[in-house]
This record gives structure tokens, C-alpha cells and sequence, in this order.
């Protein structure tokens, strides 16, 4: 089987032509670099997204402080993500970098802040 | 019990309040909507007209011209920013000066003074701008600008300080007369000795809830546009073409706030809430507006809105209905409501005292209001005096209008609940980003200040809640 | 007499930071930064997405993340005065500064001025959309900064109105927050957007994206109900008989960012009318010698990397141009 789909590794937009059998990519074509079929073949075997989102702090400087997911997780997850992670509260400072939870969701990625956030 | 319910909080209603407030009656205002000056009055263009373009046997006319000077004392009382920035009606040709000639001498018999025809060389020096095809115009000194919805509260705000009693959120559903009326609205029933009808374009249907049939308030609509504040020296004066059977015209308008309004439109619509605005008004003003001055460009657009006129025939309907006594009906009142509104409530005032009703005037009256202070207005030294006095005014909330939180605050003390509220008050979220960047800001302080949870923060109350939903 | 600073920068985002450390490294020692909000970073601190700094740290970072890279050297750096809360009202053409912050108006001199003050978004006045004025209508920039920064909810089903990066990305932020984004709608043949995101924020979720399509009407009285859609042609005009309706009490405008440059007219800079930016023959200088304007303000970027290449340049100009007049 063939399929179509654009590398969204860069901004240069390669159409790529990707060869599967049974869910596995035989080969790629249309690619101007080396992350083309790493995206491709992770596209069509295990699509994979970063996640962000907001996580409700307590007592802090800001109201909801930001997260997202040391390394992209499942695309099939994100749905679950967004949900657990409305489940979560931070109530003490938290640095950029810092875990707020680990294998979030199973993913084996965990969940990290992306700012620095001190106390009101 | 009270001696006199008028319904409509928009500026006739709370002209009215003020004005008898002077006495020892009890007087509430009821209003529809959330916040005063919500209804055909937020949409008023701010003119305060001379009282030309109106017959000079006409009530409208009259009132015009009473109202127009006493417009002028009440904002030095009330503190309310009036400019007299005077008004040209334009002429193309021969013929049309003919026009403004006819337009003169029905203006000085109505009493409006310093009037004169200006030629081509005054007006290239005097209004650079306009169309060098125009060859005369009729120069009305007299003419002003106010803002509309800022006199209303000011109006309202010096009623309530001399006990006028003002309830909100209050729509009128029944009225029953006995001896006395019984008024049933949403917060419950009032009675009342008199009624006075300023519903504006729900008149008519007061009235029938006293048994008044002949009242029927028909919507015109005006789209009016506004420009970018850039643009505030466009004009100089109010500029008019000739008048039309139905308006005075698409004009040219100066504003109190400085961006210069192009409009309105004046279209016969049967629905008494469509406040839209459409492509073909758009089109309309425009090629109307370029043709008095030509460099208007539509890019310097940054607002929109409709308004609608509460028409009733010709002329304003201001009187004690025979049949219903103690009810006066001040209905029909377009254009020019604004400017006749304080002539209106000594006409109504006299309409009272007509009918029998006692005027003991209060010892404690107090007629003056102190001015509401505004940064943008301020100079160097103001503003260091009242940041001194007060930090907040250093915080800027809305920067394209430069409205400070002590602005905001002090809109909500004197009774804004909403974010148009906090708009018409302050003109935060009026300019160019149109609140893009100060609504959440806005809303934490309404919220703060009202104590109400952020997701409660409305447009205008009712639905129109600005979220949906605090998230989890 | 008004104190006078070496270089006075308007603007603590992106582009205003990177302005300040590349003066700061090419020799100037005396720095005035103002940000009128009470954290440096701008708009990226409600950008929670990723995507930024593939060029410039060549990582994949959310817009906090590299707003903090700069933040942190910034403050660290003690030549470089920063004043939070600090809204600029004046400038004149000989660089004097007018500023408030609560409880305190500022006056100072500058040799220089570099206005990083970035952009404002097109309103749904300026795409001049027809209709009602309801509640639910927002600019989208404002929606992402209800959900991102004040934790609140716009609406439950959504309409987006363009198809730039901003839109896309919020018509994801949406779906993910539990609102349903019923379509998106784009005047032109094809999206603005980058290609990831048309992919990871609308095919991922099967939100349909409408092209050479416009919204034709707004209804709704006090809430947004829904608005009417209709097809245009080459030349954007309705393809008659093309109108439906979708139901909806939210409406996003993705239509496009202004640089805002209000501070650089004041000062009498020559402007282009056309774009709002200054008028210049060289990147980043304009027509008033001294005041240099950076980042977003000078052109819209599709990428805070170039935001950031551009404020550098413009942060090497101004101590240059220091220099030469000392």
C-alpha cells in the first residue's frame, strides 16, 4: 500500500510517499533529509505528539502554570492527558524543567513544568 | 408608596429623575436592562444639536433649542464634558444654497442665533478636508458634542445622590390602575400616584399595559462607524448634508472621545432588538461620507455598532394621556432626544404640576456632581497630582484608550457591573485592539470588586456571559 | 533635568529581551528596559505550546521555556535596569519618555530607543464581518489567554475564523479543553498556517477547514447562535447560493496581527500606512535617528527565532549607533 502525507519535522513541507505492508513502512520517498522518514515511519506505526497544556496552581504568583511532556507521547493518549492532567493541583514554587508527574499517563514521559512560577 | 415611577433609565428617563429630584417627591427609576443608559441611548451619535433642520412650529424643535442651553449648565453641574465644536450643512450648488437659506430662516425663528453661510475660501481655511466641490455652508456655531451614555450616568448618579431610588435588571411585565398605580415588574410590584413612560423603544407597550393603544413606536435603524482616534482633526465641525425626508443625513461626526463617527444609516426594521450591522450600510455611509469629505478611508474603521430610533410620527408624543390620568407618555423621542432631554424633564416637570401634583422644593438639594476624572484627559501635572493621590491611577489597564485601574474601580463603585458598563464608562475596550488585550485584566477586577466569580462576568447581563466555564 | 539612559527599550517580550542582552554584549552599560506587564516575556508566556526555538536553540521548546532562556540572563545581568509594570505614554522625537507605573510618572532622556512593542491582533471590526454584536466573540489571541493564563473556558462550540498559526493552534487548545471546534473558516485558497500544525491541530482532531470560504453574518443577541458561511471566488466576492449555517456560541478572529507602533507615530517616525510599520531604508532604523524598532513591531514573523535575529540586529545598531555619538 501507498500513502501520502507531509513531513512536518521543518518548514520545507516534504510531500512524502511512504510504502507500508501490514502497518509497517517498507519504504520512503519525497523526503529532502534523514528526519523525513524517521517522521514517516513513526507516523505510520506509532504516531506519537508533544503534549501541552495547564496544570491549576494554588497560592501562587500565577493561576495556571504550564506543562507539557518531557518527550512526545502517544497520539492515541492525548485525549486521556487532557483530562488527568485537569486533575492535578501545584500549590508550591516549581521551576522550569521541574516534574510534576512522572510516567503521566503511562507514557513513560513525564509531565514538566515550562516556567518558573513562585509564590503570590 | 411612591409619587412617581418613571420607566426607562436612558437619558430622557434619568434627565426627568434629576430634575424632579429638586423636590420632596419619591421618585424610582425602572429599567429593562442590567445597567442605566443600555438601551436606545448607548447608541446615540452625541450631538448636541442647535435645533435647525426641525420645523419651527414643532414640539422636537422647541425642546431642541431649549434643551440645547440648558445642556451647557447641566454639564458644568454634573461635570459631563460638553464641546461646543459647531455644526456645517453643506451645499454642492446654487439650488442647494437655496436650501440652506430656507434651513437659516426656519432656525432663527425657532431662536437659534449666530447662524451664517460660509463660502468656498472660508472653508478652505477652516475645514481643509471637505470636498473642494462644496461651494457654501451653513455654519451653526451652537452645535456640540457630549457623550451620550456618560450623561446618563451622570444624570442618574446625581438623581440617586438626591434620593432618587434606581433599580435595575427591572423589567416592567403589567401596570394596574385603581386609585393609584400598580406597577408588576421582575422585582416585584411598585405603586405608584404617577407613571412616566420613557421607555424609549418599548413605549408603546407600556402604554398598553395602561390601556394607551395609540402609541405605536416603529425601529429605524442607524449603523453608525467609528475611526481610528488618529484620525480626530479630520473635521473640525459637525458635518451635515442637506437633510432627507426621514434624517438629517449621513454625517461626519466628532465625538467626546475623539474618534471621529460616520453615520448613521436610518432604515424602517420591525424587530425592536436587531442591532446588526451589515455590508450595505457599511457601503452606504461610506459613499455618502466620501462625498463630504473625500480622504475618509475605510481602513481607519476600528468600531461598529447599530443603534435604533424609537420613532413615533413626526414630532416627540409628551403628554398626560386623558384617558389614563397620572400617565405621561414622553415617547417617540429620536433624534433630538439627547439635546432636548433636559427641556423634556422641565416640560414634564410642568406637565406635573399641570396635573395637580405638589412641588416642595428640598432644602438639601445638591446640584452639583464632581467630574469624573479621566487620564486621557489629563495633563502632565493632573496626572502627577492624582497618581500621587492615588497609585492606581499609575496601573494603565486599557492601553490603546489609556484608562487606569482607578478609572475601572471607580466605574464599578459608581455602579458598573458589566463590561460594556465599564466601556461606556471609561472607554476601556473602545480603541483599536477592541479589549484584546485588557478584557481578563477587566474582568478580575470586576470580579474582585463585585465579588463574583470570573466565569459570572457578562457583556450586558442576561446571557451574554463572556465565558462559558471555569476549567478543571 | 530629566535623567538620561544610554538606551531605553520598550518592551520586555522576545524581541525586547534579545534587544537588550545583544546592546548589553556589544558595550552598553546603561539599560532601561520597560514592560508594561508584571512579568517579562510577552506574548509567550500564554503561547503553552511547542514549537519554538527549533531554529535559534535548536530544540524543540514551549513559549515559556524560551522566554525563560532570555529572561534569566536578562535579570542577570545588572547593566540591564529592568521596570515591570512600567506603560509608556510619551515619546518624543528627542527620545524623552514619558512612563507611569502605579503610584509614579517617569520622565527620562535616552541616546537611544529601540521599540520592541510587538503586535495586536485584527479585530472582527477590521475584517469587518456583518451582524450582531453578541458576547462570545473574541479575538483569538484573547480566547488563548482566557484558557492559558486565567483558566477559563470561551465557549462550548467554536467557530474559528482564519486559518494562521494562532487559529490553528487554538482550535486544538479548544479541543483539548472539552469544546467542540466545528469548523475553521479561511478567505483565502490555502492556510497561512505551517503544515505540523493544519496536521497535529485540525487532521488530528477532524476539524474541517473551510477554504475560500468567509463568514458572511454573526447572529445571536446576548450570546453568539451561530453564523452563516458562504463561498467566495478569486476575487473574494459571494459564490451565490453557497451559504449555510453552523450553529455556535463561540467565534474566534485568527485574521492576521498589526504592528503596533503608536509610540513610533508619537514620536514622528515616518510611517508606512499600509502595514503600520516604520518606513526605512535599512532593517530596524527608522526615520528619527536613534529610535530603532525590532521584532514584530518592525514586521510580523512567523517565528519567535526570527523575532529574536531581528532584535539582536537591532540591539548591535543601537550600541553602534551609541557609540558613534558619545
Amino acid at each position: 500500500m501507498s500513502k501520502q502525507f507531509i513531513c512536518i519535522e521543518c518548514p520545507n513541507s516534504c510531500l512524502l510517499v511512504v510504502e507500508t505492508k501490514d502497518g509497517k513502512v517498507t519504504g520512503v520517498s519525497g523526503n529532502k533529509c534523514k528526519r523525513g522518514e524517521t517522521y514517516a515511519v513513526s507516523e505510520v506505526e506509532n504516531p506519537v505528539r508533544n503534549f501541552t497544556s495547564l496544570v491549576k496552581a494554588e497560592g501562587l504568583e500565577i493561576k495556571m502554570v504550564p506543562v507539557k511532556t518531557s518527550a512526545p507521547i502517544q497520539k492515541g493518549l492525548i485525549f486521556f492527558a487532557a483530562q488527568e492532567v485537569k486533575k492535578i493541583r501545584i500549590v508550591k514554587p516549581v521551576k522550569v524543567g521541574e516534574v510534576i508527574a512522572e510516567n503521566f499517563v503511562n507514557s513513560k514521559a513525564d509531565l514538566i513544568a515550562t516556567r518558573d512560577v513562585s509564590l503570590a | 408608596m411612591h409619587d412617581i415611577i418613571i420607566i426607562g433609565g436612558g437619558v430622557v428617563g434619568t434627565a426627568i429623575a434629576r430634575e424632579l429630584s429638586k423636590y420632596r417627591l419619591k421618585i424610582a427609576i425602572l429599567e429593562k436592562e442590567v445597567e442605566i443608559a443600555f438601551g436606545v441611548s448607548k447608541s446615540n451619535s452625541g450631538i448636541i444639536h442647535p435645533g435647525t433642520q426641525n420645523k419651527s412650529n414643532s414640539l422636537k424643535g422647541k425642546l431642541c433649542v431649549e434643551g440645547n442651553k440648558l445642556v451647557r449648565k447641566l454639564a458644568k453641574k454634573l461635570g459631563i464634558d460638553f464641546k461646543e465644536v459647531g455644526q456645517l450643512i453643506v451645499a454642492f450648488n446654487q439650488e442647494e444654497i437655496e436650501r440652506l437659506k430656507e434651513i437659516k430662516k426656519e432656525g432663527e425663528l425657532l431662536g437659534i442665533k449666530k447662524m451664517k453661510i460660509v463660502f468656498r475660501p472660508w472653508l478652505a481655511v477652516n475645514e481643509p478636508n471637505l470636498n473642494p466641490e462644496i461651494i457654501a455652508a451653513l455654519l451653526v456655531p451652537s452645535a456640540g458634542i457630549i457623550s451620550p451614555y456618560r450623561m446618563a450616568y451622570d444624570l442618574s448618579e446625581n438623581a440617586a445622590k438626591n434620593g432618587v431610588e434606581i433599580y435595575t435588571d427591572c423589567e416592567v411585565t403589567n401596570i394596574k390602575k385603581d386609585k393609584y398605580f400598580e406597577i408588576e415588574s421582575k422585582l416585584g410590584v411598585f405603586s405608584s400616584r404617577y407613571i412616566i413612560n420613557a421607555a424609549g423603544l418599548f413605549a408603546d407597550d407600556i402604554a398598553r399595559m395602561a390601556g394607551i393603544k395609540d402609541i405605536k413606536i416603529k425601529p429605524r435603524k442607524g449603523q453608525e462607524f467609528l475611526l481610528d482616534k488618529k484620525k480626530e482633526n479630520i473635521t473640525n465641525h459637525l458635518i451635515f448634508p442637506l437633510p432627507s425626508q426621514t434624517s438629517k443625513g449621513t454625517l461626519v461626526i466628532k465625538t467626546s472621545d475623539g474618534n471621529p463617527m460616520i453615520g448613521p444609516t436610518a432604515e424602517e426594521v420591525e424587530d425592536k432588538y436587531d442591532l446588526s450591522t451589515d455590508e450595505s450600510g457599511l457601503a452606504q455611509v461610506i459613499s455618502s461620507v466620501k462625498r463630504l469629505v473625500p480622504s475618509i478611508n475605510p481602513k481607519d474603521i476600528i468600531a461598529y455598532f447599530a443603534g435604533l430610533r424609537p420613532v413615533s410620527g413626526e414630532d416627540f408624543i409628551i403628554r398626560e394621556e386623558k384617558s389614563v390620568k397620572r400617565f405621561i407618555n414622553v415617547a417617540g423621542i429620536q433624534s433630538p432626544g439627547l439635546t432636548a432631554a433636559p427641556a423634556i424633564a422641565l416640560y414634564v416637570s410642568k406637565l406635573l404640576k399641570t396635573s395637580g401634583l405638589k412641588f416642595k422644593r428640598k432644602l438639601n438639594f445638591k446640584p452639583f456632581r464632581r467630574k469624573t476624572i479621566h487620564l486621557f484627559q489629563s495633563d502632565k501635572k493632573l496626572m502627577k497630582k492624582i497618581i500621587s493621590k492615588n497609585k492606581a491611577f499609575g496601573d494603565i489597564v486599557c492601553r490603546c484608550e489609556l484608562v487606569s485601574r482607578a478609572e475601572i474601580e471607580a466605574a464599578i463603585e459608581r455602579g458598573a457591573k458589566t463590561m460594556d458598563g465599564i466601556k461606556f464608562r471609561t472607554r476601556a475596550q473602545s480603541g483599536r485592539c477592541h479589549g484584546g488585550f485588557c478584557t481578563t485584566r477587566i474582568m478580575r477586577i470586576l470580579s474582585e470588586k463585585l465579588n463574583i466569580p470570573l466565569n459570572e462576568i457578562s457583556k450586558r447581563g442576561g446571557k451574554s456571559g463572556i465565558v462559558v466555564k471555569e476549567r478543571g | 533635568m530629566m535623567k538620561e539612559r544610554d538606551l531605553i527599550i520598550v518592551g520586555g517580550g522576545p524581541a525586547g529581551m534579545a534587544a537588550a542582552l545583544s546592546a548589553y554584549e556589544h558595550g552598553v552599560q546603561d539599560i532601561l528596559l520597560l514592560e508594561r506587564d508584571q512579568f517579562l516575556g510577552g506574548i509567550l508566556n500564554q503561547c503553552v505550546h511547542t514549537g519554538f526555538g527549533l531554529n535559534y536553540f535548536k530544540e524543540v521548546l514551549a513559549g515559556p521555556e524560551y522566554a525563560d532562556r532570555f529572561m534569566k540572563r536578562v535579570i542577570a545581568i545588572k547593566e540591564i535596569e529592568v521596570s515591570l509594570k512600567s506603560f509608556v505614554i510619551k515619546l518624543s522625537q528627542k527620545k524623552e519618555i514619558t512612563f507611569l507605573k502605579p503610584g509614579k510618572i517617569s520622565e527620562v532622556k535616552a541616546k537611544a530607543v529601540i521599540l520592541a512593542t510587538g503586535c495586536r491582533e485584527r479585530t472582527r471590526e477590521m475584517a469587518h464581518i456583518a451582524g450582531t454584536r453578541p458576547a462570545g466573540i473574541f479575538p483569538a489571541g484573547l480566547a488563548q489567554k482566557l484558557i492559558n493564563i486565567e483558566g477559563l473556558i470561551p465557549g462550548n462550540e467554536a467557530v474559528i475564523v482564519g486559518s494562521g498559526d494562532i487559529g490553528l493552534i487554538m482550535a486544538r487548545r479548544l479541543t483539548l479543553e472539552g469544546s467542540k471546534v466545528k469548523a475553521v473558516i479561511e478567505i483565502q485558497k490555502k492556510s497561512k498556517g505551517l503544515q505540523r500544525n493544519i496536521v497535529q491541530c485540525l487532521e488530528d482532531f477532524g476539524i474541517p477547514l473551510y477554504l475560500s470560504h468567509k463568514i458572511a453574518r454573526i447572529h445571536g443577541a446576548d450570546r453568539v447562535s451561530k453564523v452563516d458561511v458562504v463561498q467566495v471566488d478569486d476575487n473574494f466576492k459571494e459564490v451565490p447560493n453557497t451559504s449555510f449555517s453552523i450553529g455556535c456560541d463561540t467565534v474566534l478572529i485568527s485574521a492576521g496581527l498589526i504592528p503596533e507602533n503608536e509610540l513610533a507615530e508619537m514620536a514622528g517616525v515616518d510611517m508606512d500606512r499600509k502595514t503600520n510599520t516604520p518606513l526605512s531604508k535599512e532593517q530596524n532604523k527608522t526615520s528619527v535617528d536613534g529610535i530603532f524598532v525590532c521584532g514584530n513591531a518592525c514586521q510580523i514573523y512567523d517565528l519567535v527565532d526570527w523575532v529574536t535575529k531581528d532584535s539582536l540586529l537591532a540591539g548591535k545598531q543601537a550600541a553602534e549607533y551609541i557609540k558613534r555619538i558619545k
